[in-house]
C-alpha cells in the first residue's frame, strides 16, 4: 500500500473509532441504568410516596415536584427569552449596548449552576420573600436555561430571510406587524426547540434547587407553589449517598434516575419532533 | 444638472422630486447629488451597471433603505410636495403609498389568497367580502387571475418565478399605491414570464406611477417612457426614453447603451 493509503486509512480509522465511543458511552450509561432501574419500575413505584425510610413506596411526589418546578421554569424563560431574543435581533441598534447584552448571556451561560443556585437564594427566596418553594426553585432554572433560550431563538429568527420582513414592511406594515406576522410564525418552532432542551438540562439540575426549595423528604404532594418539593435529582443523589443504608435503595435511585431520563428523553423527542416538522415547512418555504 | 422633463414632457405632473440626495453606507458614499424628478403615471427606468447606485436611489423613494444598518441619507424627496423623511412623517404612510416589488420575487409562504390579503389585513381591513373583493381585482390588474383562480387556497410557493412575481404586483395593487417601484422584477425570468411582466407595466401605468430598475436595456426602451442613467452613484442623464437612445447628449450615456462598458 502507498503510505498515503495508509495514512487515509488510519485517519479514517480514527474518525470512526470516536465516533463509534461516543455512542457506546451513552448506550453504556442507558444500559447501566435501565439493568439496574427495570426492576423496581412498577405502578406503584411511579403512584406513590416512599414509605419506610424510603426503603419502599415509590417516587411520586419526585415527579410531581420536577414537573411544576419545569412548569414554572418555562413559564418564566420562555417568555423572557423570546422577548429578549426578538429585541436583540430585530430591534436593538447593533451597537455597543447589544454587544455587551450579547456577551454577557454567552457568559451567563457558562456560570456553573450552583452559582445560580446562591443567587437565587438571595433573589427569589430572600428578597422576593418566596420562601424556599417550588417558585423560587422554578425561576432559579428559568435563569440557568435563559442563555439557551435566547440562543437558540436569535437563532430561530435568523433562520427567517430578511425578504419575509422586507416584504411586509413594503406593503405598510408597522416593525411589530411585520415581526408578528411574517417572522414569529416561522421562528416559533424554533423558539420552542432550544427552550424545550434548556429545561431538558434544567430539569435534571441538582444545586440550583437544593437550595432553593427542594426538600429531603416530603411524602404529601405540594399543595401550593409556596411549597418545598420533593424533586428527582436531588432525591436521586440522597438516595445515592446520603441514605443510611445506600446497598438497600440502591435500586431505587437506578429506578429514578431511569424515570429521570426518561422524562428528559421525552423532552428531547418534543423538541426533536417539533424542529423536523419546522424543517419540513421551511423546505416548502424555499 | 436638471433635465427639464416638466417642460420636454407631454404631462406637467411630478409625483416624485428628487433634490441634492446624497446617500451613504457608512463612511462610504453610494449615491451623489441626485436631482430628479418623475411623472405621474409614466413609466420611469433606471439603468446603468451593477453598483451604480440605482437600486438603492429606487429604496430611497419609499424608505427602504432604512432597514439596513448604518445608512445615512441628505437632500429631500418630495412625494406630491410632501417630504417624505420630514420628521412628522410615518414611514408606514410613504410605504402604503409608494409600493414595491422586488428583485428575487418574495412571496410569503402563505396562499395566494392571503398573500394578497396581507396588506388589506395589517392596514385594519376586516370585511371579508371586501378582502375578496380587493383580492379578486388585485389578481386581475396583475394579470393572474386567470391562472390562480382555482386554487387561490394553495401555496403561492408553488407557482413559476413568473407567477410568483406577479403575485408580489398584485400584493402591492391591492394596498392601492399611488406609486409602484420595480427593482429588476424579470431579472429572474424566463423571456415569456418577462414579457407578461412589461405588458403588465404598460397597463398599470394608466393608472399608477411607475419606477423600473433594470439591468435590460432593452427593456428600459420596451417599456419606459423617461430613463435615467446611473453611473458610481451619480445620476448622468435623464430625459424621454426615445431620445435617450437615440440621442443621448453625453458620451458615456452613449458608450453604455451601445455596449461599450457597463
Amino acid at each position: 500500500m502507498k503510505p498515503q493509503a495508509i495514512t487515509e486509512k488510519l485517519g479514517f480509522t480514527s474518525l470512526i473509532v470516536a465516533s463509534l465511543l461516543v455512542v457506546l458511552i451513552l448506550f453504556g450509561i442507558l444500559a447501566n441504568i435501565f439493568y439496574n432501574g427495570f426492576s423496581v419500575l412498577s405502578w406503584e413505584f411511579l403512584s406513590q410516596s416512599p414509605r419506610d425510610g424510603m426503603t419502599a413506596g415509590g417516587i411520586l411526589p419526585a415527579i410531581v415536584g420536577t414537573f411544576l418546578v419545569s412548569l414554572i421554569t418555562i413559564i418564566f424563560a420562555v417568555p423572557l427569552g423570546m422577548f429578549s431574543a426578538i429585541y436583540l435581533n430585530e430591534y436593538a441598534h447593533q451597537g455597543k449596548l447589544v454587544r455587551l447584552i450579547r456577551l454577557s448571556i454567552r457568559n451567563l451561560s457558562g456560570v456553573p449552576s450552583v452559582v445560580y443556585g446562591l443567587f437565587g437564594v438571595a433573589l427569589f427566596v430572600r428578597l422576593f420573600h418566596f420562601g424556599a418553594s417550588i417558585l423560587s426553585s422554578g425561576m432559579t432554572l428559568g435563569l440557568l436555561t435563559l442563555p439557551w433560550t435566547i440562543t437558540a431563538s436569535e437563532e430561530a429568527l435568523k433562520t427567517v430571510p430578511k425578504s419575509f420582513r422586507d416584504g411586509a414592511l413594503a406593503l405598510g406594515a408597522t416593525q411589530w406587524q411585520a415581526i408578528r406576522t411574517n417572522v414569529l410564525p416561522y421562528a416559533i418552532p424554533g423558539m420552542l426547540t432550544g427552550a424545550i432542551l434548556g429545561l431538558a438540562r434544567a430539569a435534571g439540575e441538582t444545586a440550583p434547587i437544593l437550595f432553593t426549595g427542594a426538600a429531603f423528604s416530603i411524602p404529601s404532594l405540594p399543595k401550593s407553589l409556596f411549597d418545598q418539593f420533593m424533586a428527582l435529582p436531588y432525591h436521586l443523589y440522597i438516595l445515592a449517598t446520603q441514605h443510611q443504608d445506600i446497598q438497600k435503595v440502591r435500586p431505587i435511585a437506578y429506578g429514578t434516575a431511569l424515570v429521570l431520563i426518561a422524562l428528559i428523553l421525552c423532552l428531547n423527542v418534543v423538541a426533536i419532533t417539533i424542529r423536523y416538522r419546522y424543517r419540513k415547512k421551511a423546505r416548502m418555504a424555499k | 444638472m436638471f433635465p427639464l422633463l416638466s417642460s420636454t414632457h407631454p404631462t406637467n405632473n411630478i409625483k416624485i422630486t428628487v433634490r441634492d440626495l446624497n446617500f451613504y453606507y457608512g463612511p462610504q458614499k453610494a449615491l451623489e447629488n441626485i436631482n430628479l424628478d418623475i411623472p405621474s403615471y409614466q413609466v420611469t427606468a433606471f439603468i446603468g451597471p451593477s453598483g451604480c447606485g440605482k437600486s438603492t436611489f429606487l429604496r430611497c423613494l419609499n424608505r427602504m433603505n432604512e432597514t439596513i444598518l448604518d445608512t445615512r441619507i441628505e437632500g429631500t424627496i418630495l412625494l406630491d410636495g410632501e417630504d417624505i423623511y420630514a420628521p412628522e412623517v410615518d414611514v408606514v404612510d410613504v410605504r402604503r403609498r409608494v409600493g414595491m416589488v422586488f428583485q428575487k420575487s418574495n412571496p410569503f409562504p402563505k396562499t395566494i389568497f392571503e398573500n394578497v390579503a396581507y396588506g388589506l389585513r395589517i392596514n385594519g381591513m376586516k370585511d371579508k367580502r371586501k378582502i375578496a373583493e380587493t383580492v379578486e381585482r388585485s389578481l386581475i390588474d396583475a394579470a393572474i387571475w386567470e391562472e390562480v383562480k382555482d386554487r387561490l387556497y394553495e401555496s403561492a410557493m408553488g407557482l413559476s418565478g413568473g407567477q410568483q412575481q406577479r403575485i408580489c404586483i398584485a400584493r402591492a395593487l391591492a394596498i392601492k399605491p399611488e406609486v409602484i417601484l420595480m427593482d429588476e422584477p424579470a431579472s429572474a425570468l424566463d423571456p415569456l414570464a418577462t414579457k407578461k411582466i412589461e405588458d403588465l407595466i404598460q397597463k398599470l401605468k394608466t393608472e399608477y406611477t411607475i419606477v423600473i430598475v433594470t439591468h435590460n436595456m432593452q427593456q428600459a426602451a420596451r417599456v419606459s417612457d423617461v430613463t435615467a442613467f446611473f453611473y458610481l452613484g451619480k445620476l448622468i442623464e435623464v430625459n424621454e426614453t426615445q431620445t435617450i437612445f437615440t440621442k443621448p447628449q453625453l458620451k458615456q450615456t452613449e458608450e453604455y447603451i451601445t455596449g461599450r462598458f457597463g
